[in-house]
């Protein structure tokens, strides 16, 4: 099943040309309704009637995070605030959010990318959609919760947290889709298999997403659960979920490139790379109103690929992602900088002590533990002040990255330097 | 008069007590009485030692976060009650006491060290009742 077969069976042409149309209209929008972009293009000598078509996109000068934190809150914004419907944030590196808006249209094709991603699931009007990303300010919970009502769906919006309950219900509601990261459906997985009832649901597939999973890990969960399992991409800045997701076919995930333009290119020359080869995936979106982006860099590393895929959608497609070209860890979903920690810890101590972030999968789980050096300043001989130390820590860090941290208070000089420089983060987890 | 107590944070590892006990014993420092508080991940060793800033620096030399805190030194009869007593006066003045341990003095006497929230207030209420203080000079003496 394809949901807007006219869009994503499009011949690469009659694409082309929408895709140069949206392309012109968005660069005259943002040149217009923002000065930020305005001012950036002057500087470079671009003036809106120089680009006709995508042929001129690198043209275009490249947007950043950092761009978006320098215009906090709403400086890259192109609709006036009347016309924004919707807000969410994702943390910033340096405790700033990124902060995104979008208007009644922008909702609308959102639900419908998110939808064109379920139907790739075989997900249809007769299913029961369980969405058990979190709701809030992340776009995961709302994102998916829209694409499965626009598709007619039932929705159940369980959000995260109580795993029993949702799985009683998964099983009482007869829920036949579930959208989630990967790492907590495995998670889901057990907790069906200890109570005996994984032979008792009629889960059928599963649209996960929001951090970095195999293939292997993929076989893993369709084989527990008996399901297809899907890989949606997304991230705020450009939509949130449904960007691009794979078929049934998997070699790759379909970009809906009808709204959001991929580039890839290479993060040191920052010039493009061909079909096939890997770099940093850039996006720019093409129908967007709110928070139009021209050249976003993603951070992600992938490949694209043209060729016609056998599920009949002529989109062009994205391997699974191989890393990043930044620090940025994914915690349960969640984006985590050790520029985030190191801040913190500066804003409590005044100096940033020796820390080391250790993260974890136990059980499907993430975890993070960070491990802090007990420097003279911090050390007192009274146990009561040491935890009061470590809870203080874990409360400001928790504050600031949103995720539940272990402390774990060390010796001093017992966190390794390497070359001078202090190794920040292990990652223990295994995706295999 | 207070006594300097010598305290060190220790990760709960294999061998590191040892190493602690190590740098003390290379710069000749001798322990008088100890006390170990832990817990699941890490403990504070708390020591009164012979020479309590040689012990801090051999220790900082070493690598560790040690510091030195006030403490009383109290010498007790022996006698069935007699500690009670003492804590009965310190609660009714309202002090808090954090902390407290043995004191080897190698002689018949029992004797305490005991950290309170409010040291001085502590010391006035013992020598009230009589109570003798250790002193530094008495401590050099033991080791």
């Amino acid at each position: 099943m394809i949901w807007n077969e006219s869009k994503e069976c499009m011949s690469r042409d009659e694409l082309q040309a929408l895709q140069s149309k949206r392309l012109v209209k968005t660069v005259n929008r943002v040149y217009h309704n923002v000065e930020y972009y305005r001012k950036r293009m002057q500087k470079e000598g671009i003036e809106p009637g120089d680009i006709r078509g995508i042929e001129d996109l690198s043209k275009l000068p490249y947007t950043t995070k950092d761009d978006l934190r320098e215009t906090y809150p709403f400086g890259l914004f192109a609709a006036p605030q009347s016309e924004i419907v919707r807000i969410h944030a994702s943390s910033g590196t340096t405790g700033k959010a990124t902060v995104v808006g979008y208007t009644r249209k922008d909702i609308d094709i959102w639900a419908e990318c998110v939808a064109r991603a379920l139907t790739q699931a075989g997900v249809t009007r007769d299913d029961t959609v369980q969405v058990a990303y979190g709701y809030g300010l992340f776009t995961g919970g709302l994102g998916a919760h829209y694409g499965a009502e626009y598709l007619g769906a039932r929705v159940v919006p369980q959000s995260t947290g109580n795993t029993k309950k949702l799985v009683t219900m998964m099983k009482d509601f007869g829920v036949t889709a579930i959208a989630c990261t990967p790492s907590y459906l495995l998670h889901i997985a057990e907790l069906l298999e200890e109570m005996g009832e994984i032979d008792n649901i009629k889960l059928k597939a599963a649209v996960c997403g929001a951090e970095p999973w195999t293939d292997n890990m993929r076989r893993q969960i369709e084989e527990k659960l008996h399901i297809n399992a899907f890989d949606i991409y997304g991230l705020s800045e450009v939509m949130g979920p449904g960007v691009a997701c794979d078929c049934q076919y998997h070699k790759g995930l379909h970009v809906y490139e009808d709204h959001f333009l991929p580039e890839i290119i290479s993060p040191e020359t920052l010039l493009p790379v061909g079909e096939n080869e890997t770099g940093e995936l850039v996006f720019t979106t093409l129908t967007k109103e709110g928070l139009p982006l021209i050249r976003y860099r993603t951070k992600d590393l992938t490949s694209i690929h043209y060729d016609q895929c056998e599920c009949g959608r002529t989109l062009a497609r994205i391997s699974r992602f191989t890393g990043r070209t930044d620090d940025m860890l994914i915690i349960r979903g969640v984006n985590v900088f050790p520029s985030q920690i190191e801040s913190a810890l500066l804003e409590m101590a005044g100096t940033t002590p020796h820390y080391l972030m250790i993260v974890d999968r136990v059980g499907n789980l993430d975890t993070l533990e960070v491990q802090v050096e007990v420097e003279e300043r911090f050390f007192s001989d009274e146990i009561k002040e040491l935890e009061s130390l470590t809870k203080k820590i874990s409360h400001v860090l928790q504050n600031a990255i949103g995720l539940a941290v272990k402390v774990k208070l060390v010796e001093p000089r017992t966190i390794e330097r390497s070359m001078g420089k202090a190794v920040h983060v292990i990652d223990n987890r295994k995706l295999v | 008069m207070f006594i300097k107590q010598l305290s060190v944070f220790i990760e709960n590892r294999e061998g590191r007590l040892e190493e602690v006990l190590e740098a003390l014993k290379r710069e000749q420092v001798n322990i008088v009485s100890l006390s170990l508080a832990d817990t699941s991940e890490y403990g504070v060793l708390r020591m009164i030692v012979s020479n309590p800033e040689g012990g801090k620096e051999a220790l900082k030399a070493g690598g560790f976060s040690a510091m030195l805190t006030d403490v009383l030194a109290v010498k007790l009869s022996h006698r069935v009650g007699y500690l009670q007593e003492l804590l009965g006066a310190i609660c009714r003045a309202g002090i808090n006491i954090e902390y407290m341990y043995a004191l080897s003095t190698g002689t018949d006497d029992a004797s305490i060290v005991l950290k309170a929230s409010d040291l001085a207030k502590a010391e006035a209420v013992l020598r009230q009742d009589g109570v003798e203080i250790f002193t530094n000079t008495d401590l050099a003496k033991m080791s």
